[in-house]
């Protein structure tokens, strides 16, 4: 046997955007074992539960993450009004199934951006940033801001779209989707890319399943786990098969992440032939008195929203558990056994978002 | 609206064969959380199969001890090394054990205390 050395990987590292640490037992260049690290940014924003009213509490749900900031909020929301039993109305619920997609699309082409940068692929990590600011735009136009939105509030959304806005809308992403096909091209039939990514990260179907493994983590081994089966706000009205790849490497959940775009953008397309009339929100008195374990499916997977509360306008608990959270104990497995130099590569294909995590 | 959920308290000792069925039964794990309610805290063990929860409650005093389940389901060391060091209760047993440096906090078992609006310095300048 080789001797063994440790080696720390993280938490600050080119590929990594936010803090991350890995320590790496290595035999030569392979890796035999990994302890993670996170906690370097804690910042205990479920305990602000105990100071800030119910429905203000929004606001900081929603900055639990700067990627999936709407889904954060629409999952707290829809968390206090089944405890509340509150029937919001339906163009409510197509709105919040638009921006949500909007959110996958603009998370998952941030993610290809970064993740071609790191392997050098300058020209897929610019058109891949170029395509995600027309997202962002059309965020910043219907709800007033790229990054945090601030739409959601218990009972309803604070702003509607026209449907005028709304054809314009499609008809951008039908502008785009092309581009988008010709980038997912490039990028996925690479001889380089595949090259780095086919059989490299292997994660078994079973190993996802009992370790964790969310989103298109999980799915890129072969489980079709997508909380948006469940039928939360209009997904229960809107035809679509969770985008599902076999080999469990680092290939698949990168093709996983591709092609989700473009069921994000055919969703998009039918809530808008779909969407109702009518108001988008509604009156909301007292305050939750139950407890809720609220499920949405972010760009990186499952995120759960535990909430608790006694009838009084400070909840008792609010408790998050993020995709990334849960994609720590998959990603330690497969990184075992790989070389060193893979290490970044596998890493990102679990699009870790240590911001979520450290909520 | 969305499915009901219901909630099954049991006892700290049948925590690891009601997991264990769990596991045989086809669960994921899904997550495990804490709630502090008064002096007891409220350990929320939640499984997955076919997008129905199971969803399973203990309710012990911070000095009592828990068993780990990371021998049935490896990814429990996330969150019960997460309720070691917000909320001060030992589990027993767990496969990474970071022996309370999961999180590092300037408070020691932050979560195990509750902050009311007159504790917080600056809402009260």
């Amino acid at each position: 046997m080789s001797k063994q050395i440790t080696i720390p990987f993280g938490p600050q590292h080119p590929v990594l955007p936010e803090p991350l640490h890995l320590d790496l037992v290595l035999e030569d260049e392979k890796v035999v074992d990994v302890i993670p690290t996170i906690g370097y940014v804690h910042r205990g924003l479920e305990k602000l539960v105990e100071k800030r009213e119910y429905t203000e509490y929004v606001f900081i749900a929603e900055r639990i993450c700067g990627i999936c900031s709407f889904i954060h909020s629409q999952t707290y929301v829809q968390g206090i009004e089944q405890i509340m039993g509150l029937e919001i109305p339906e163009r409510t619920q197509y709105l919040r199934t638009i921006w949500s997609e909007y959110s996958r699309l603009h998370s998952h082409l941030l993610w290809l951006g970064c993740f071609a940068d790191s392997m050098g692929f300058e020209s897929v990590f610019m058109n891949a940033w170029r395509l995600r600011e027309h997202i962002l735009d059309d965020l910043e136009a219907t709800t007033g801001g790229r990054v945090i939105q601030g739409v959601c509030k218990v009972g309803g959304v604070r702003r509607d779209i026209s449907p005028e806005k709304l054809d314009e809308m499609v008809k951008g992403l039908k502008g785009i989707e092309h581009q988008l096909q010709d980038l997912t091209n490039v990028f996925l039939h690479d001889s380089s890319i595949q090259h780095r990514l086919k059989g490299i990260g292997v994660l078994s179907k079973e190993d996802a399943y009992y370790f964790g493994a969310v989103g298109p983590t999980a799915r890129g081994s072969g489980l079709a786990i997508d909380i948006r089966e469940t039928g939360y706000a209009a997904f229960g009205k809107i035809n679509f098969k969770p985008v599902v790849e076999y080999d469990g490497d680092c290939y698949a959940r990168c093709a996983v992440r591709a092609k989700e775009m473009f069921t994000s953008i055919d969703i998009i397309e039918q809530c808008v032939k779909k969407i109702p009339d009518g108001p988008v929100d509604m009156k909301v008195t007292g305050a939750p008195d139950g407890e809720y374990l609220s499920r949405a499916e972010q760009p990186r997977g499952e995120v759960i929203h535990y909430i608790k509360g006694n009838g009084k306008k400070n909840l008792v608990r609010h408790r998050v558990r993020t995709p990334t959270f849960t994609n720590i104990p998959p990603l330690v497995t497969l990184l075992k056994g790989c070389e060193l130099a893979d290490v970044p590569v596998i890493v990102l294909t679990i699009d870790p978002c240590i911001g979520c995590a450290e909520r | 609206m969305m499915e009901p959920q219901t909630i099954t308290p049991i006892s700290v000792g049948d925590v690891v064969r009601k997991v264990e069925q769990a596991k045989k039964d086809g669960n994921r794990l899904v997550q495990i959380g804490c709630t502090k309610i008064e002096d007891n805290f409220e350990i929320l063990y939640v499984f997955d199969k076919d997008y129905k929860l199971t969803n399973y409650r203990v309710t012990v005093k911070q000095t009592d001890e828990i068993p780990s389940i990371s021998g049935v389901y490896f990814g429990a060391f996330v969150y019960e090394n997460e309720i070691h060091d917000l909320y001060g209760i030992h589990v027993k047993g767990i496969n990474i054990d970071f022996k309370g440096t999961f999180y590092k906090t300037v408070v020691k078992h932050p979560f195990s205390v509750t902050i009311t609006k007159e504790d917080d310095a600056c809402q009260n300048k």
